[in-house]
Parts: structure tokens; C-alpha cells; sequence
């Protein structure tokens, strides 16, 4: 029964076991990365990605928009099939990869992936090789789970797109949120951003970490405190004690979307209270260096995490963060693209 | 040519040549030949001078080994593992002793389920011990008929998969088993700090975003167990301990005469968090990629959420392993025990947070152990006091090498590796994140009450 690969006489070796497994996204050797090809299979985090290779995705994504306000046709992705798995509700996700995928050719198909069927019964990894066995080249995975995309990339042979897992990760957002940074501030290099909100529930908060640090900048966070508990070791990051302190002489600001259930765990006592300490408008932002821009990955709470006419205002990178998300997309996609 | 035996087959007789003894018992440890004349340990010399000789030099024998927390899943959960593939994986890891926990379905919280039990596993290829469940439909409400049940042999009661919430029946349950001599076998997890969580808290958990599960689930629980057992004289035995912390406070009521005993896994002794992620290395190794850099070290898409490595508790952090290991090797924690816990395919193939908690163990302990003993974690002689000594003594069972006695013991070969794979495990499960790791320590022989329950690649001379 046992398979002894032979007596030794080294009490010694490497601890690490000789663990055979498939590589889902082996690397390619560096080559110049504006020109090589794109060594990944997959996008599941930014953290895969060396700083040359987001730069690369921002680079691409203002060719992807200028080209898109032309109405130039663009074929890149002819003859592939994108399906979209949604398994957690989106709206603004789904459209903008959507955009892409048809602004770049491919066939766009809406996979029907009942949110419930998922969780009950038939898994992820079942419906996904369904999907496969119809012709999908890419899939755009959404899921309520941290992790999922792994999972889904390590059993189906399809190139996977994370559009978000659990508490995780989103990278396309904070790629897309790095190009709106880079674009208003000019650099990331040396620049403090500051995070507020529910950072240890928030996917987008995680990924934006990764890129942000990786371009240059430092990070502050702040919120409740089991909101940003957790972070302090982060490399490049700082947990705020007072949002003032977050606030101080920050090049930009980004708040997060509060999931209104959220205060029944604790983090909170009230959304009231919430907004009171943590709630952005323009009188709080009065520390910050001048004009400093503010983000949010939408769709707001007006009124809760910021105010409407901070939101409205021209300050306000919101609108720049949509148009962006469309031209990351595609960007991400056409170097996925065999 | 591997066989497997049984319980019920004829003792045996048998003679092994040049073999490491150690026995912890009687402080023994020596090169020698060991003589197994029908199923009884016997002077080498006065073997009949027909019995089967073999050639065991570079072998060890130790007392057959003893774990005290398994899961065997019959009657209920039989595509996971039997009562039969459980024993059979137990042997093959040189276990002459399981103590089968009881949250089966239905559970083992009656007389008559638990003589099925006992019943179904007199021809099973280990001795299988039986713990009762300790509350009525494992509710945490009302107690088991545990009088009764002492008086069938059962080891100890639990309600494991959860703590006794109530610290009114934890209390009830301490003082009602305390003249009984049996322990409370405690999972000691306070549900409302663990909800939802399914990795230990940490850097790591952080940076996957997954829920953490905070040392003071399992502290509270320990702490107020101690406090119960000293009030009422009642023994608490806490399972699968995991923290660092909690061990500080057992040594501590250990101290102050408490009856309190704890066991660890081998996966909370040489995995860790970082494994969740993607690491592969053991706890005890220098730390890289994740472990060295929590929150930069890129994931190994291939590994990195595993559902393989849920389980509960979940993996400790680095530190922690390391400080449970010294208390192996201390003697502070009284008993490495497996937590088996096999789970099929279907419950393990899918997200990390949706994945049955558990790994199988029965058939990698001693190899892990082992493991630790090669980098000078622990001695040889501590690891078999942790995996067979200590653990037979506490469920009342003896474990010596002394001639005269019956039969019980493991050989096995300690320089020699073998590749963890579905195919080479007798269990009927293979949910381990060792799949495809090189592990050292192959089993060569192990005899159960004088019966060979487990044989391979040996073979007898001329």
C-alpha cells in the first residue's frame, strides 16, 4: 500500500514538503514589462502584480480610454466569450465589465448563476465547469466568499477575473481607483491617502492597500475600531486613532461604502453615530492639503459615509472612478487575452 | 505485501532482530531483539525455533500508539469514514487505540447506540474506545444516563463539535462524572466569540479577509472549565487546545492540584496559520512568504485557501505552535491526539468558509511527530510518552514492553520518507493538506492486543 520513496540517511532536510501541484499562474521570465507578454493566466489580486506590471494596467487603461472617446472598433478580444458569474448582487461592476468585454469584441454572455443555487446544493466549482463546457473563455467571477476565485482558478481551465470575493479582494477597483489618483495627483510616489470606513469588511479597501503601497504611497486608515483593527503591521500603512489624524495633510481621501447591516455586529452603535465621527464633508476635510480629491467605489450612502453635496462637488473623483472603471476593464481584459 | 488484521485474529507469534526498544514506562531505551510468542511479550531466547525471524535493525518499537479524539463517523457519515477504514487507518499509523467521539448521526448519547458501536468494532483492526455524549442530542442541555454508560467502558463524555455553553450543566456534568473517575472531555470553543470565524485572528486572517476566531474563545471556555472542575472536584479534559494562552492557565490549575489534562493535535503542533495562505513549511522552520510577511508576500495561487486547512480550532499561529510543542515536550500537555476528522469530497471541494472543518490524522501523527524529533523539537522517547504513554494511562489502559505482557506495540522505520497520497491511505477520506508532502516514519508493524493489525515490507529471514 505505501509508496516509500527510500530510507535516507540525512536526519536533515528542508522542511518544506515536496508538494506537486498545478500551477495555475506560473510566471514567465521578466522581460520589459511594457512590451513582453503578460505573464498572468488569471487576475485574482493586485498583490500578483510587481509595480512595472500596474503600471502597465494604468498606462493601457488611458490608451483604452482615449481610444474608447474616439469610438474607435477595437477587436482585441474577437472570437473569446466573456461570461459574467455575478453570484453576489452587483450593478456597477457587472455594467462596467460588460462595456469592456463588448468594447473589445468579445461575446458577452450573462451566466445564470442564481445566487441561492450556489450556496445550496450545486457548488461553485460544478456550475463554473458547466460554464466551461459551453465555450467561455473568461470568466468575471463576483462571490460573496474570500477566496472563491482561487478555488474557481485552480479547477476550471478558463482564465478567471476576480470582480470581487468576499472580504477580500476587487483589484480592477483599486487598479481603477490607482489610475484616478494618478491622474488628479499627477504620482502616488510619497503621497498620503487616507481610507476611512469599514476597512476589515471591505474587499476594495484590501486591494486598494496592496496598489496604493506598491505605487509609492502611504496609507492612512481610520474608522470604528473593529473596522481597522488588524492592519497596523501592514507595510506602508498607518491606523488613525482620530479620523483627524488620517485627515492631516492627505493628498486624497477615500471612504467605503457602509453595508447598513453592518452595525447589528458591533462595529458601530448607530449609522447616526457613524456619520457623526466618520462622516465625511467639506468641513472636515478643511486639514487636508488643498482641494485634495475624494473617492468612494460607489454606490454611496449619501448623507451616511459622505455628504451629497461633497459627493456632488468638485472635489468629488466619483464620476471619474465609472468612466475609469470601463477603460481598467478593458485593459485588464486585453492583457488577459491569449 | 501489506496486510491488514484484526482484533480477532489468532496471536501472534514472532521474533524481531536488532531493533531501537524504547519504552517510556520503565525507562527503556536499547538495542535489542523482541520476542511475540502467541500474542505475549517473551524472552528472545525462549522463542520456539519455529517462529517467524526478522531483520529489524534500523527499526524502532515503541508502545502501540493511543489517541484519544477520533471520528470514525459510523452510524451516519459512513462515505466519510466506517468504524472498519477508520481502524484500519489508525493501524496504519500504528495506533492500537482510538476513543471515538459521539457526534455521529444520530449520536452516541445512549446506551444502546453506544454497544452498536462497541459491538460493530470487535473485529475492527484497532481497540476502539467509546465517548459518550455528554448532553441528550448533544443540546447542552440535559446530561447523558453517564452511569450507565461508565459501566459499558466508555473513556469519557463530550459534546465536542461545540462547548457545553452553559456553565450551569458544564457544572452539573463535572460534579455528576467526578466519583465516576471519567473526564469531561471539553471542546473548549464559546460560540459567541468564534461565530462566523474560520481561521485563527492574526495578520493573516487580515490579509485574506477571512473572520478571525480570537484566542479568548478558547481561553474563556478553559478558564471557566478550570473554575468548575476546582469547585466540584470534577476532571476536565480540554481537547484539541490550540492557544498558547489556555495552556498557560492548565499549567497553572495543574499547579494548584486541579484535575485538568489537555490534548494537541500534530496539526496544531507543526501547521500554522501562514498554511491557509499557501505556506507549506512547518511551524518550526524558518519563516518565508507568508509567514515571514503576512501582508506583502504574494499568494500561491495553487495553495493559498485550501479548504483542506479549515478546521477547528483553526490553525494556530506560529508562536503558538511552538509553545504548544514545548509543552509536549515539558509534559504539560498530557496527550498529542488526532482529532481525525475525515469529511467526503463534496463537503471539502468547495469555498474555504463553506468547507467542513477537520483533517484527517491518524495516519500522518507519528510522521509529523516525527518530523519535530528530526529538528530537535522534541526527543523520540517524548514523542511516544505524548502519542501512546500518556494518553493510555489517562483512559486507563497500559502501555509497557516488558516481557509477559500482551502485545502492544508499533515498529516502524524512522529514516524512511513516504509521499502522503489518497492512494496510500487506508482512511476513507483524504482530506489533509499533506497530500503530496514527504513525510518521514513508515509503519512497518503494529500488534493490537497481540494481534498484527498492520504489516508491511517486512520480511522474515532464510
Amino acid at each position: 500500500m505505501l509508496h516509500v520513496t527510500g530510507s535516507t540517511g540525512s536526519r536533515h532536510r528542508p522542511s518544506a514538503g515536496g508538494v506537486v501541484v498545478s500551477r495555475p499562474d506560473a510566471e514567465a521570465p521578466a522581460a520589459d514589462p511594457q512590451s513582453s507578454a503578460w505573464p498572468h493566466r488569471h487576475l485574482l489580486d493586485v498583490d500578483q502584480l510587481s509595480r512595472p506590471q500596474m503600471e502597465r494596467c494604468l498606462d493601457l487603461a488611458v490608451e483604452m480610454r482615449e481610444r474608447r472617446m474616439r469610438r474607435e472598433s477595437l477587436d482585441l478580444l474577437r472570437g473569446e466569450v466573456v461570461g459574467l458569474a455575478f453570484c453576489e448582487p452587483s450593478t456597477r461592476t457587472r455594467v462596467s465589465f460588460e462595456l469592456a468585454a463588448e468594447a473589445l469584441g468579445a461575446q458577452v454572455v450573462e451566466l445564470p448563476i442564481d445566487v441561492s443555487s450556489v450556496t445550496k446544493g450545486e457548488s461553485l466549482v460544478d456550475t463554473l465547469r458547466t460554464l466551461e463546457r459551453t465555450g467561455v473563455t473568461t470568466i468575471i467571477l463576483r462571490h460573496g466568499m474570500s477566496g472563491a476565485c482561487y478555488l474557481a482558478a485552480r479547477n476550471v481551465a478558463v482564465r478567471i477575473v476576480n470582480a470581487g470575493d468576499g472580504a477580500h479582494a476587487h483589484p480592477t477597483q483599486a487598479l481603477l481607483d490607482a489610475l484616478t489618483l494618478r491622474d488628479a495627483l499627477g504620482t502616488l510616489d510619497g503621497k498620503k491617502i487616507a481610507i476611512v470606513g469599514d476597512i476589515a469588511h471591505s474587499r476594495v479597501a484590501r486591494s486598494n492597500l496592496h496598489a496604493l503601497t506598491a505605487l509609492g504611497a502611504s496609507v492612512w486608515l481610520a474608522g470604528p475600531p473593529a473596522w481597522v483593527r488588524g492592519f497596523n503591521g501592514w507595510p506602508g500603512v498607518s491606523v488613525a486613532d482620530r479620523l483627524e489624524d488620517a485627515l492631516t495633510d492627505a493628498d486624497a481621501v477615500m471612504t467605503l461604502r457602509i453595508q447598513l447591516e453592518r452595525e447589528a455586529g458591533g462595529g458601530v452603535p448607530s449609522l447616526r453615530e457613524y456619520t457623526a465621527r466618520w462622516g465625511l464633508n467639506t468641513a472636515r476635510l478643511a486639514g487636508t492639503r488643498h482641494g485634495a480629491p475624494v473617492l468612494h467605489p460607489g454606490p454611496t450612502n449619501e448623507g451616511i459615509e459622505i455628504t451629497a453635496d461633497l459627493a456632488a462637488s468638485e472635489r468629488s473623483l466619483i464620476g471619474a472612478q465609472v468612466v475609469n472603471g470601463v477603460a481598467m476593464r478593458m485593459a485588464v481584459l486585453s492583457l488577459l487575452a491569449p | 505485501m501489506t496486510r491488514f488484521g484484526s482484533l480477532e485474529d489468532r496471536p501472534a507469534t514472532l521474533l524481531l532482530t536488532g531493533l531501537r526498544i524504547i519504552d517510556t514506562a520503565a525507562g527503556v531505551d536499547r538495542l535489542g531483539d523482541l520476542a511475540i510468542v502467541d500474542g505475549h511479550l517473551a524472552d528472545p531466547a525462549e522463542a520456539p525455533p519455529e517462529t517467524e525471524r526478522i531483520d529489524a535493525i534500523g527499526l524502532v518499537a515503541a508502545p502501540g500508539l493511543c489517541d484519544l479524539h477520533v471520528h470514525l463517523r459510523e452510524p451516519g457519515m459512513e462515505r466519510a469514514e466506517t468504524i472498519d477504514s477508520g481502524a484500519r487507518a489508525a493501524a496504519h499509523g500504528g495506533f492500537t487505540t482510538v476513543c471515538a467521539m459521539p457526534n455521529t448521526d444520530p449520536p452516541l448519547d445512549e446506551p444502546a447506540r453506544v454497544a452498536m458501536v462497541l459491538s460493530r468494532a470487535r473485529g475492527a483492526a484497532c481497540r476502539v474506545r467509546v465517548i459518550a455524549a455528554a448532553t441528550r442530542g448533544r443540546e447542552g442541555e440535559r446530561i447523558t444516563e453517564i452511569g450507565e454508560l461508565a459501566g459499558m467502558g466508555i473513556v469519557g463524555v463530550s459534546d465536542d463539535g461545540a462547548a457545553i455553553a452553559s456553565a450551569r450543566v458544564a457544572r452539573g456534568l463535572l460534579a455528576y462524572l467526578a466519583p465516576l473517575g471519567l473526564p469531561l472531555m471539553e471542546h473548549a470553543e464559546d460560540p459567541t466569540l468564534s461565530a462566523g470565524s474560520v481561521m485563527r485572528s492574526g495578520p493573516i486572517a487580515t490579509r485574506l479577509g477571512l473572520p478571525g476566531w480570537p484566542t479568548s474563545a478558547e481561553l474563556s471556555i478553559v478558564e471557566r472549565d478550570i473554575a468548575l472542575a476546582e469547585e466540584t472536584g470534577g476532571w476536565v479534559h480540554i481537547t484539541h487546545l490550540s492557544t498558547a494562552a489556555a495552556l498557560d492557565a492548565i499549567r497553572r490549575a495543574k499547579e494548584r492540584g486541579i484535575r485538568v489534562t489537555c490534548e494537541v493535535t500534530p496539526h496544531h503542533l507543526a501547521l500554522t496559520d501562514a498554511w491557509v495562505a499557501g505556506d507549506r513549511d512547518y511551524a518550526w522552520a524558518e519563516p518565508r512568504g507568508v509567514a515571514a510577511d503576512p501582508f506583502g508576500a504574494p499568494l500561491d495561487a495553487a495553495l493559498a485557501y485550501d479548504s483542506a486547512c479549515r478546521v477547528n480550532p483553526p490553525l494556530p499561529s506560529r508562536a503558538d505552535a511552538l509553545l504548544l510543542l514545548a509543552g509536549v515536550a515539558d509534559g504539560s500537555v498530557d496527550a498529542i491526539a488526532t482529532d481525525h476528522a475525515p469529511h467526503s469530497r463534496e463537503r471539502k471541494s468547495v469555498e474555504f468558509g463553506a468547507a467542513a472543518p477537520g483533517m484527517i490524522g491518524l495516519e500522518t501523527a507519528l510522521s509529523l511527530g516525527l518530523a519535530a524529533v528530526e529538528v530537535g523539537r522534541l526527543t523520540l522517547a517524548g514523542l511516544i510518552e505524548g502519542l501512546a504513554t500518556r494518553p493510555a494511562r489517562l483512559i486507563g489502559e497500559t502501555r509497557t514492553l516488558e516481557s509477559g505482557a500482551v502485545a502492544d506495540l508499533v515498529v516502524f522505520d524512522p529514516a524512511a520518507r513516504w509521499r502522503v497520497e489518497a492512494g496510500n491511505l487506508a482512511s476513507g477520506s483524504s482530506n489533509t493538506p499533506l497530500l503530496g508532502m514527504e513525510l518521514p516514519g513508515v509503519v512497518r508493524l503494529t500488534v493490537a492486543a497481540g494481534r498484527i493489525t498492520y504489516r508491511d515490507g517486512l520480511d522474515a529471514i532464510g
